[in-house]
Order: structure tokens, then sequence, then C-alpha cells
């Protein structure tokens, strides 16, 4: 696999907003039909990272290329004309309120082709079949469920048969038996036609059944760097601690929860105080 | 300012230049706006429209009676209507209607991401919500005027005919002799300009929204105060270029 081309390369990214650094250095590779599973506690800077890779955001430095074209220099046009090869699942569906089910996910095959209507249809069926969604095609967003908006969002990022698919959160929301189906079209897809897919997820159990490789992004000092990369076998083995305690769920570890009184007496009143005069 | 000069090339530019490369507008969008700016409009046009009519020959006649003048009635209300009063009353409906509704309509899209998802399937935003929105507002707005010209012409005949013992034949004479072309089609013209105004300045608004329920809330607001500021303004100043200039 290692003389193809890398379907996604980022090297170096760095991205400020003002004084605040969110992504510090991040640099990956993933290649066709490998499955790359973002991980981290909230805020850590995985959504940025993910706008960055879409080009919805430019980097203050760094590069990223998709199908080995540089992204952060391109025009609009020309990043229009790469994003037709990919698809993207977002957090809340982001479906158009205003269209029905099956506008959404004809949406992208109405735009970007010039078939007939009645095929138009059938591929519409096809992908709301796909995620189960059959005979919901003329309800409005406003009248499916949190679950079903996602499905429909996916049905609606897979409706060109796109070679890469990112997804924020896919899982989120999804009751686990939805879970396991969602999973396995993604492997399916990413197995069988050698899609390659970036999703981003909280969801342990799903992350080590679909990931084949990983990487987890640091909180606190470390916020913005990848603090462990791998396949997911290694990622269960590793001796990193933060790395532990984020895929067992556990409350106590290195990402500190509790303080120590000192500390909280400390960020509470600003400045640090002795404690003695406090207690008589 | 930028964004705004921006918005109104880019509505320019998705207009004129790109469908002759192939990226055309769809048409069904288009009509979609139009029945929602201005099909939907029509009763509250209608009301507004001949309310004005009517309050106009009510006044006319009132101070022209006092003179033996009543037969000049219905010049007044042709040609305040035609110039002034059909245009800009109009334009505040839509302005209150429509401005306000695009504005959210795009503004709740802006936070709940769907404008980003359009970015991401390669579909741009300004072709594919502004242009439709565009385009039905500088149909529907002049559209409307018209409409609403007849509608107070309508109520300003009922005084008359009610009111003043005018006869039907004589109003309709009377109006049209007083009112020139010219009187309409400076309407006109102004009916294009303020719904330029009105519709960039709401999609505008719109695309500009951050964060949330709150953010949309504002947009709307500003897009309406601006949107009636520069309409009063750029009424006065057409009215100064159609009337005094010349």
């Amino acid at each position: 696999m290692s003389d193809q081309t890398p379907v996604i390369e980022v090297t170096d990214l760095v991205r400020k907003f003002g004084e605040r650094t969110v992504l510090r250095g991040i640099s990956l590779k993933v290649f066709k039909g490998d499955t790359l599973i973002i991980m981290g506690g909230s805020g850590c800077g995985k959504s940025t990272l993910l706008r960055h890779i879409i080009g919805a955001m430019r980097p203050t430095s760094g590069s990223i290329k998709i199908f080995g074209k540089e992204t952060t220099t391109m025009s609009d046009d020309e990043l229009a004309l790469n994003r037709r090869r990919y698809g993207m699942l977002f957090q809340s569906g982001a479906l158009l309120q205003s269209m029905t089910v099956g506008e959404n996910v004809a949406l992208p095959i109405v735009e970007h082709g010039k078939l007939a209507p009645d095929i138009v249809d059938l591929m519409v069926k096809m992908k709301l079949e796909m995620v189960g969604l059959t005979g919901f095609e003329n309800l409005k967003p406003a009248e499916i469920s949190g679950g079903m908006k996602k499905r429909v969002g996916l049905a609606r990022a897979l409706a060109l048969d796109p070679e890469l698919l990112f997804s924020d959160e896919p899982t989120s929301g999804l009751d686990p038996i939805m879970t396991a189906v969602v999973d396995k079209l993604t492997q399916d897809l990413t197995k069988r036609l050698g899609m390659t897919a970036v999703v981003v997820t909280h969801d342990m159990t799903s992350a080590f059944r679909i990931g084949t490789r990983m990487i987890m992004l640091g909180a606190g000092p470390r916020q913005g760097t990848i603090i462990a990369s791998g396949t997911p076998d290694e990622i269960r083995n590793s001796p990193n601690p933060e790395v532990q305690q984020f895929i067992r769920g556990e409350a106590d570890g290195p990402v500190p929860l509790k303080l120590s009184k000192d500390d909280y007496i400390n960020r509470l009143l600003g400045t640090p105080r002795p404690l003695e005069k406090a207690e008589h | 300012m930028k964004s705004y000069l921006e918005l109104n090339l880019g509505i320019l530019y998705w207009i004129f230049i790109a469908p002759f490369g192939g990226r055309s507008i769809s048409l069904s969008q288009v009509f979609r706006q139009m029945i929602h700016i201005g099909v939907r409009a029509i009763p509250m046009v209608s009301l507004t429209a001949f309310s004005i009519g009517v309050t106009l020959a009510m006044q006319a006649a009132h101070e022209l009676k006092r003179m033996g003048a009543s037969i000049y009635v219905p010049d007044l209300v042709a040609v305040s209507l035609l110039r002034e009063l059909g245009p800009v009353l109009i334009a505040v409906i839509v302005i209150g209607r429509s401005g306000s509704a695009v504005t959210a309509e795009l503004g709740t899209m802006k936070v709940s991401e769907e404008i980003e998802a359009l970015n991401v399937m390669a579909i741009h935003p300004v072709r594919f919500l502004i242009v439709p929105r565009f385009l039905a507002m500088m149909v529907m707005l002049p559209a409307l005027t018209i409409f609403g010209n007849y509608v107070g012409m309508f109520g300003g005949w009922m005084i008359c005919h009610f009111a003043l013992d005018m006869s039907t034949a004589g109003y309709i004479l009377r109006a049209i002799q007083s009112a020139h072309v010219w009187d309409l089609y400076s309407g006109l013209v102004k009916s294009f300009v303020f719904a330029w105004l009105i519709i960039t300045i709401a999609c505008d608004a719109g695309m500009r929204v951050e964060g949330g329920a709150e953010g949309v809330g504002e947009a709307t607001t500003s897009s309406v105060v601006w949107s009636l500021l520069a309409m009063l303004v750029s009424n006065a100043a057409l009215t100064a270029i159609f009337f005094f200039a010349a």
C-alpha cells in the first residue's frame, strides 16, 4: 500500500484563532480503503481538523493534499470540483429544512448530473434503503427524529458514490441496532468499493469496529497535537495513560476532572491565598 | 460593506456569466420564491393599496371640495399613487414580509450548518439560495407595485363615485389624462431599485449570521431597519433625479 499516493495527506497543519492555537502541527496520511478514526475529548480540535480537511477553513500554515492535490491554495472553483468526489455527514445531519427527505438526497444527484427524473427517484430510493429509511421520501426533516435525520444525511453523503466519506459523529443519537447498521454500511463501502472514510467519533465500540487506523488528539497542554496513532490494536494496547483513560471511559486519570482543594480555591478566587488563615 | 459588494458581484456573476459555462439557475426554485415573495403577498398588498387609495381620495376631496375643484381628485390620487406612495408603501410591506423572512431563513440555515453542507456538496450558496430569491424579488416587487396601483386607483374610485357622485367614466378619464406614462415608469424604476436593495440587504444580513438564535434575531432586525433606510433614502434621491434634475 505504501507505494500509493495517499488519499489525504496533511503535513504540519497549524491553525490559530487570534492568540489561541487550536491545531499545532498535525500530520497524517490516509490511504485508499482505510477508515481513519479521529478521537479526542470535547474541544480538542477534532471538528476544526475535519473542517480544514474538507476545505471549509483555511489553515494558518501547513499543507493538505486530497487525491494528491494541494487544497490550501485552491480557488473556490477548484475546491468545488474536488468536492464532488467526496461526501460529508454532518453532526446534525444538516438537511435543508425547506426540502423533503427525498429532495435532500436527490440534491447532489440533480445538481451534479443530468439524469432523468425517474432514475434520480430510483437512486434516492436505493440510498434511503441503504440506511433503512424506505418510504420516508415525502416527509420534511422537521417531521423525523434526530437519528433519522442523521441517516438521511448519510444517504445524501453517499448519493454520488463518493471516493471519500467524512463523518462527524455518525452514530451519536442512534440506537445500538442502527449504529451497527451504519457501521456495517461504512465497512461494506470501504472494503468492497474501496471507499476511504474519515470518522470523528466518541463512540468507542463503533470506532474499534470500523477503524483501520486511529489517531487521538490531546487535551490540556497537548491540545491540538496527535498524542497517539496506529491500528486499533496498537491503540488498544497503547501504554499512554491518557489514551487508556479515553478508550475505557474513566472519570479519573491523567485528564483531571477533580482538582485538589488548593487548586480549587485558587481557581475560584483567582489568586493563591494561604489556607491557614481561613482555618482558625 | 465588503461582503455586501462581493454578494452583489456574486449575484451578477451567477446570473449573467455562469449560465454560459453551463451552470444554469434552477427555474423551479425561482418560481417557488416568486410564490413566497409575490403571490402570497397579494392580500396584504391589496389591503394596503386600497387603504392608500381611499385615504388619498378622502384627503384630496376634503381640501379640493372647498375650492370647488373636486374634479381634480382623480388627478391627485393617480399622480401621488403612481409616483410615490404605491412603490414606497408596497416596498414597506415587502420588507416586513419577505426581507425579514429571507434574512431569518438564510440565517437559520447558516447556524444549522446547512450552508456549509451546500458548500461541501459543491453547490454554491449564492447560485442555489440567493439568485432565485433575487430574481423573484426583482420580478415580483414591480409586479406587486403595478397591481397595487390598480387596487389603489380602485379605492380612489370608491370615494369619488360614492361620496363625490363622479361617474366611473369621468374618474377613469381624468386619471388617465393627468397621469403621464412617465409617472408610472418612474414608479417602476423606483420599485426595481427598492427590490435590489431589499433582497441584497436581506441576503447579506442572513449570510453573515453568527452564533445561534440570538444572531438570527439581530440580523433580522438590522435587515429590516437597513432596508427601510436604504429604500427611503434612495427614494428621495430618485425623486430628485426624476423630477428636479430634468
